[in-house]
């Protein structure tokens, strides 16, 4: 289990890092953490020409904040966001889904754009931060392109980031202080990967009540408004239906439980 | 140095037409053909009707699991050595695959080796009048149990370095081995030279557990090489070929019926198994240790009055099951503890009273029961009365009924076993397989400055033998343990042995330490008493010194003088001097028995299927303890290796025979958080035919806890009509059974 031979780049800047990509014509991978992606360099499952490291470019390990938004850098890893070295805008939403990704090593390396470009549809980010209604900030030739997560990820690991376009940042709106949320996810074991797993947010402020199912095959399902599935769990089994999840007995329980546990979870205002 | 990578068969089972070698690395890769002279690995037994696989260390001609050895390529690193592996292209056809073992015996399967005419390695009888039994039976059971293929996981998996010492005409191999010796006469039959020209080594191996017992063809192939290259080669296996291609076990499939009175005491039992053991007889065990053992072992420790078994060991496409930890006992106590609860369900009764009253009982040792096994000691009852009273019976019933405020159900579990250890002659001769245990050796030599080396021919890799046999040592010889050096693991150094398998090494090594030592004590005590001109019936041996009355010598004394002042020993002393060899077989070769009572309390979500131990009682009787700390690091070890199996481990495979876990992300360990705190409790009862009373118990943690935590689950599912009959005990297949029990209660 050695990769096969490729060669290394470690750009300073975005602007060097879109050059080498546009350079490559696609036969070059963007890596920061390489918790995804070193395995799979190593079980030769990818095969590249050259690894483009970005985890030294100082714009994307920042965090900075508007009035609306807190927005942070690609390469910041989720144990920064456990640790509480990231300001927090969402009642503590993000440092809890932080501490529950993988194992803590994971979380040393791995980071926050890492895990929403690599797509796995287990990542606790790819659910979470699309219930929060986040935007990826995408760095590519022509400058930057804001694009919400609702349309980021297209299927598995299949998302819209270009050969010369790279995740620069994550733009998490801040939730208001009633604002509440519940998340919930099944694993085998500590730090596995994810059998079912759902995520709740309520803002009555922005009129924001938002359910989405990760750890699915594909793509997060999103439910623009559930505030219907909180006053009335029945429809719980509906939704599951209708997304496509009850082909298997066993995903469409534990599917169910997730979002069924996740609504329970919803913090009282 | 140079790294080797193999081009490992991606299929399960196909014809090789051709094997292409691009011209420029024709020098870097060997093939079948160029390994001239080297035979194929047969493990054979005696057993009669057992039929022989010949398993060439590269493949010749065919390839009968995913995995299996192609080429061997020879690169500056690792990398490179994989970058010319991916460059062979072999032309394949490939033939339907073998996978499932009740299709392997059908009359229109494929057939794994052509020369046989049916896929099985050996069919195993013991033969019984059941007739009685199913006459009288007030409730008779009857389960299909099954245990799914698992991949031992030792921290590290194997690893060889090999060179040809032209000085001395040895090759020398470094290798990941739990059996030096073994492998050495492996490497000797299959390389045809003498066990002379052949030095192993075996350095800390990062854990066992059986996988390490066995001669792989890669040790073959490297050992070849080194003898031919003119340079050191190096082969260290990686995490996919050992889930994928080498580290299989445990895959059983029971059909078993129970007869059981009125009150649940059993009047017969009744079974078939098919045990998968894969594509090639693993040497030395064979292919058949797990089926054969399967038939004389499934009574477990309890009193059966009539008994028929059948046990085929299949052939199939999948990597060869080797003997992991508890090896076939696992799986058989997983069947009897699940039947004796089915039994229990069924006569209303709580399942440890069921227990109590079919286990055989203290007044009856030492006791053969029903398939001939020599029970040696123990009180089997008392262990269950003390783990029903440790886990508090009354209480969980009681949470039981009044039940969580979360909605899960609490079920409760018991399984009583015993386990079979240090078996020798006796036994494996019967087996027939390449290795049959005789005598264990130990030497003992006193150095100069009264310290004393012990040498072992089996290997220490977690067992804490450097801490136990030096207690034995201090036993005999009043040696500070601290001044006791065990030499293990390497062939140049150390007495033949079978090496560390069959939770033997305390009652074999221990046994043999202790004679040795005891012959050294009286050539010791020999010396001194000329020297200190008494008798030696009056001389004594403690704290590192020979005593009589007020006058005393250190042993540092009488060792100087036999190397560097030999001119004041006796003039009648023993010319062997403070170095002696010898072996020791226990009184009784046919096993100490062990046994353990595992109780659990679960907390089973029945929403999602999840299982959590909330509770895990273990008493245990070892025999007499060497060492209480290091027998509890055998139980907590092994218990964490059960719980793997009763709840995560698989290993599934595809209907071609792809094997569908290659990494841990698909192949699922219990981590820290799935471990409990386990609550053991000892009993100590003599062996009567060791030395100081020991018994075996390296594997027994690992036997237990599927069958305690499979009664637990059942126990906890049974309002709800369902029942778990099959390991591990998963989410998906714990909402299997409740659909099942509703569809069947809606109908």
């Amino acid at each position: 289990m050695k990769p096969a031979a490729y060669d290394y780049q470690r750009p300073e800047t975005v602007d060097a890092a879109v050059e080498l990509l546009a350079k490559a014509r696609g036969t070059a991978k963007v890596v920061a953490g390489g918790q995804s992606l070193g395995p799979m360099l190593n079980m030769r499952l990818v095969h590249t020409e050259c690894l483009i490291d970005i985890s030294r470019i100082p714009a994307l390990s920042e965090v900075s904040e508007t009035q609306d938004e807190i927005i942070i850098g690609a390469c910041v890893t989720h144990a920064a966001l456990e640790d509480g070295r990231v300001p927090d805008a969402t009642n503590g939403m993000l440092a809890s889904i932080a501490r529950g990704i993988a194992y803590r090593a994971v979380r040393n390396r791995g980071t926050i754009g890492g895990s929403l470009a690599h797509a796995d549809p287990a990542a606790d980010w790819v659910t979470a931060l699309t219930a929060i209604g986040a935007t990826v900030a995408i760095a590519g030739p022509d400058g930057f392109r804001r694009v919400a997560l609702d349309d980021f990820m297209q299927s598995a690991f299949e998302t819209v980031l270009g050969a010369d376009e790279i995740l620069a940042a994550v733009h998490i709106p801040k939730l208001s202080a009633d604002a509440r949320w519940g998340f919930y996810k099944f694993c085998r074991k500590t730090g596995e990967f994810a059998d079912a797993m759902s995520a709740v947010v309520v803002d009555p402020a922005r009129s924001w009540v938002r359910a989405v199912i990760g750890a699915t095959d594909s793509r997060p399902v999103i439910i623009t408004d559930a505030s219907q599935l909180i006053d009335n769990p029945n429809e719980i089994d509906d939704v599951i239906i209708e997304s496509g999840l009850s082909a298997d007995a066993y995903d469409m329980a534990v599917h169910r439980s997730a979002l069924w546990r996740a609504v329970q979870n919803v913090v009282p205002a | 140095m140079k790294d080797i990578a193999f081009l490992r068969s991606p299929l399960a089972h196909a014809r090789i037409h051709s094997i292409r070698v691009p011209e420029h690395h024709q020098a870097d890769v060997y093939t079948n053909d160029r390994l001239v002279d080297v035979k194929a690995i047969r493990a054979v037994t005696t057993l009669p009707g057992f039929k022989v696989s010949e398993q060439p260390v590269l493949a010749a001609g065919k390839v009968r699991q995913v995995g299996e050895l192609i080429a061997m390529c020879v690169g500056r690193t690792r990398a490179e050595a994989e970058d010319i592996a991916s460059d062979i292209i072999v032309d394949f056809e490939e033939l339907p695959a073998v996978v499932r073992t009740a299709a392997a015996l059908g009359p229109d399967s494929a057939l794994v080796h052509e020369d046989w005419g049916d896929n099985i390695y050996l069919e195993s009888n013991w033969d019984g009048d059941l007739a009685a039994a199913r006459q009288a039976a007030a409730v008779t059971v009857t389960r299909s149990i099954r245990t799914n293929r698992q991949c031992m996981a030792p921290i590290e998996g194997k690893g060889v370095v090999a060179f040809w010492n032209s000085r001395l005409s040895q090759l020398v191999m470094y290798t990941a081995t739990q059996m030096p010796h073994i492998v050495r006469t492996g490497l000797a039959e299959c390389l045809g030279i003498d066990h002379a020209d052949i030095r192993v080594i075996s350095p800390d191996v990062g854990g066992g557990f059986g996988y390490k017992g066995i001669l792989t063809p890669e040790e073959v192939c490297l050992g070849w090489l080194a003898m031919h290259c003119g340079h050191p080669v190096r082969w260290i296996e990686d995490r996919r070929e050992h889930l994928v291609a080498n580290a299989n076990c445990r895959e059983h499939e029971y059909s078993v019926t129970a007869y059981a009175d009125e009150r649940g005491r059993i009047l017969g039992l009744e079974a078939e198994a098919l045990v998968d053991a894969g594509a090639y007889s693993a040497y030395p065990f064979s292919a058949c240790l797990e089926g054969a053992q399967v038939v004389s072992i499934l009574p477990g420790p309890y009193v059966i009055p009539a008994y028929k078994c059948k046990a085929y060991s299949v052939a199939t496409n999948k990597a060869p099951i080797l003997p992991y930890r508890g090896v076939a006992r696992t799986s058989v106590c997983f069947v009897i503890e699940l039947a004796i609860d089915a039994i229990a369900r069924a006569v209303n009764r709580e399942p440890h009273e069921v227990r109590l009253d079919n286990l055989v009982p203290a007044s009856a040792m030492p006791y053969r029961n029903v398939t001939g096994k020599d029970f040696d000691s123990g009180d089997y009852p008392e262990s269950l009365r003390r783990a029903a009273a440790a886990i508090d019976v009354p209480k969980v019933r009681q949470r039981q009924q009044a039940g969580e405020p979360d909605g899960r159900r609490i079920g409760l579990g018991f399984a009583t076993y015993c386990e079979q250890a240090a078996h020798g002659t006796a036994v494996y001769h019967g087996w027939g397989i390449p290795m049959v245990p005789g005598f264990e050796q130990a030497m003992a030599r006193l150095t100069p400055e009264g310290s004393l080396e012990i040498r072992i021919g089996a290997h220490s890799h977690g067992q804490s033998m450097e801490t136990t046999l030096a207690q034995v040592a201090n036993q005999v010889l009043g040696i500070d343990p601290d001044r006791v050096k065990l030499v293990h693991g390497d062939t140049e150094y150390t007495p033949y042995s079978t090496g560390t398998w069959g939770s033997r090494c305390a009652v074999m090594s221990g046994g043999a330490v202790a004679t040795v030592c005891r012959e050294l004590a009286d050539r010791v005590i020999r010396i001194a008493a000329h020297l200190m001109q008494v008798a030696p019936g009056d001389l004594t041996l403690e704290d590192g010194c020979v005593v009589a009355g007020q006058a005393s010598m250190t042993l540092h004394e009488i060792a100087h003088i036999w190397y560097l002042k030999p001119q004041l020993l006796p003039p009648d002393v023993d010319p062997g001097g403070l170095d002696v060899t010898t072996g020791y077989k226990p009184k009784v070769d046919t096993g100490t028995f062990s046994y353990a009572t595992h109780a659990v309390v679960v907390a089973v979500d029945v929403e999602i299927g999840e299982v959590e131990i909330l509770d895990y009682v273990i008493v245990e009787d070892g025999g007499v303890l060497i060492n209480p700390m290091v027998v509890d690091g055998q139980i907590y070890g092994g218990a964490a290796q059960g719980i793997g199996t009763a709840l995560y481990e698989e290993m599934p495979f595809d209907d071609a025979g792809q094997p569908l876990a290659s990494t841990f992300a698909d192949y699922m360990l219990p981590g820290p958080t799935e471990v409990p705190h386990f609550r053991v409790l000892h009993m100590e009862t003599p062996s009567p035919n060791t030395e100081f009373g020991v018994k075996g118990i390296g594997e027994g943690g690992a036997i237990a806890p599927p069958a305690a935590i499979g009664n637990a689950v059942n126990d906890a599912l049974a309002p709800l009509g369902a029942e778990i009959s099959e390991t591990p005990i998963t989410p998906r297949r714990i909402l299997a059974a409740l659909d099942a029990a509703r569809r069947v209660g809606a109908s």
